[in-house]
């Protein structure tokens, strides 16, 4: 399968990573590469196989539902690049 | 003073413990052989303080007694994981300066056990790479040379900086972790051993996260019996990792009687590349016959979807990645792009993300994206989890038939020059032989079997039933003595 730039262009949005209009053609192209080694999975007969969701069998562990954590709001904003007041800074939203 | 050069983690252990060596004598000496291999760039956040303390505090446990195995043991700790006010940054821009407020649960059991931090190793960006040429901090080099080569060699990724520094005799062991082949690679790359527990064996809370379902952490050593000793202080059940897995863990060290008398071996025919350098083809061989002599019972098995474990894994792997790399977005740590006049947060998303990752990882990131994207979910992702399902029954099969464990070499070619310019997908061919063992989730080893014509070392790979790492260490002990493995780097950093 061909990736045009377009579908770079829309894959790259999607993935919130700013790509300069001259790079798209090399990126599409790459994709095209990775994919097209993708593709031989669809010689695999799959009918009636189940996806993996685990590759151990296990249960998820239950614990009691109780707090357990918290009360660090010093230590969560430490390593923010912008923290004022108590809370994470971020440039204004408006939609 | 020791030559750190034939010292252990068992060798040191049974020193300290007899009054011979202190771990404040070997954490200087290994602290002042790193200062001097800067050439190598394994090391890339440097903790001497902490190290020294550590040191001290093993140093007053052991004389008490009743110190365990990793006691005053000097590790290098791969950049992967939190360390506790240590620059822990995955080898990316993007956590430029992040010190975690807290430690992994890995690193805490080590340093509970009394192990000594040395610093933090280099290695591809997030894990993705298999040469160590994607790190924010520059390459990590081999201390291997090929012939009277001047080239500089990769130390194979992602745990590269981990694999230099304990081929070069930077500290006694180091921790990896492999999602693909990064720690089984860079191992086979440089001549050490390197394990990669089943899946759930070792907690993978506080590791920074590659794709989820895949990534292990492990030991990588100078010998199976290290490995043994420090394979044993990481694993457990862990409630912060709700996949981890609620079982005792054996003495693996017990387990190495080098006795693997009546135990099954089997060879796959579907790892018998087209291509394969003839050496390749003979270290293999060359092993089974070992592994004869020793006992086992050699047997020629199938695994019929090999060759689709590579594209399954990349399928899987980057949409795992798109969404644990989601969290990297200049908020809460690491890197923010300057923003200019009127940017809003989706510009400081993206500007922000294309400059702290690398062409990579962002590759990988896209590519997860689209996979999971409305339209080819069904067609990539899940028919990749399909086929995830069938190579894992291959696997089920060959066991239920009586198969032990499964020899395969390590890698396809011995490490290749930094710098060679491979495609992305000529560069994912390195994880052939080990991608499968992670999609299983089983067990896998690579131990140092041999040299090939120009003197770089080459690795064999024995893969285990699940939660039998106590079988397989014993099966690799047993490979390990027939192969007698001795050669070292020339120091030349």
């Amino acid at each position: 399968m061909s990736i045009d730039t377009e579908t770079a262009r829309r894959v790259a949005k999607l993935a919130r990573i700013k790509v300069e209009d001259d790079a798209l053609p090399a990126l599409a192209q790459e994709f095209s590469a990775i994919l097209g080694f993708i593709e031989q999975l669809n010689e695999v007969d799959v009918d009636g196989v189940e996806p993996m969701t685990s590759v151990t069998p296990q249960r998820l562990k239950r614990r009691e539902d109780v707090v357990t954590d918290g009360d660090q709001q010093d230590k969560v904003l430490a390593n923010a690049p912008d923290a004022r007041e108590g809370f994470f800074a971020v440039p204004k939203v408006v939609e | 003073m020791t030559d750190l050069s034939k010292l252990t983690i068992a060798t040191a252990r049974d020193a300290m413990r007899k009054g011979e060596l202190s771990s404040s004598e070997l954490t200087a000496a290994y602290l002042k052989d790193i200062e001097g291999a800067g050439a190598l760039n394994a090391f890339v956040h440097h903790t001497p303080e902490l190290a020294a303390e550590q040191a001290k505090a093993a140093d007053a446990r052991i004389k008490a007694g009743d110190a365990p195995d990793m006691c005053g043991i000097p590790l290098g700790i791969k950049d992967l994981f939190c360390t506790k006010g240590v620059p822990s940054q995955a080898a990316s821009g993007i956590l430029n300066g992040f010190k975690p407020e807290y430690e992994s649960t890995v690193t805490t059991q080590l340093f509970d056990a009394g192990a000594v931090m040395l610093g933090k190793l280099n290695m591809d960006e997030f894990a993705m790479g298999s040469s160590n040429e994607t790190s924010v901090y520059g390459n990590a080099v081999n201390p291997w040379k090929a012939g009277n080569g001047e080239a500089e060699l990769t130390p194979g990724g992602s745990s590269g900086g981990s694999a230099a520094a304990v081929a070069a005799d930077l500290c006694l062991a180091a921790t990896g972790t492999d999602t693909g082949g990064s720690i089984r690679q860079p191992a086979a790359f440089t001549g050490i051993t390197g394990i990669k527990p089943t899946y759930g064996r070792v907690s993978r809370w506080g590791i920074v996260a590659f794709a989820s379902s895949l990534d292990q952490a492990g030991p990588m050593t100078k010998d199976v019996r290290d490995a043994a000793i420090m394979l044993e202080a990481m694993c457990g059940h862990d409630p912060k990792d709700s996949t981890s897995a609620d079982l005792a863990v054996p003495n693996f060290e017990a387990a190495l009687t080098g006795d693997i008398k009546g135990k099954v071996i089997g060879i796959p025919k579907e790892y018998r590349m087209d291509g394969m350098p003839a050496e390749i083809e003979k270290l293999w061989s060359d092993g089974t016959a070992m592994l004869k002599d020793a006992g086992a019972e050699i047997k020629d098995i199938n695994l019929p979807h090999t060759q689709y474990a590579l594209p399954a894994y990349y399928v899987i792997a980057p949409a795992e990645a798109s969404s644990n790399l989601a969290r990297y977005d200049g908020v809460r740590f690491g890197h923010r792009a300057k923003l200019d006049q009127g940017d809003g947060i989706t510009e400081m998303y993206e500007k922000t993300r294309a400059e702290g990752f690398g062409a990579e990882v962002q590759r990988r990131v896209m590519v997860g994206t689209y996979v999971l994207s409305a339209g080819f979910y069904d067609a990539y992702y899940n028919r990749a989890r399909r086929v995830r399902t069938l190579i894992k029954q291959d696997f089920e099969t060959v066991f239920a038939d009586g198969v032990d464990a499964i020899l395969t070499p390590a890698t396809p070619s011995a490490a290749f020059e930094l710098g060679a310019g491979l495609d992305p997908i000529q560069m994912y061919l390195n994880d052939v032989f080990t991608v499968t063992v992670n999609l299983a989730g089983l067990p896998g080893i690579s131990v140092p079997a041999g040299l090939d014509a120009n003197g770089l070392p080459l690795g064999l790979q024995l893969i285990g039933r699940p939660w039998e790492e106590a079988d397989l260490l014993n099966t690799a002990y047993t490979l390990e003595q027939a192969c007698g493995f001795v050669a070292k780097p020339n120091k030349w950093w």
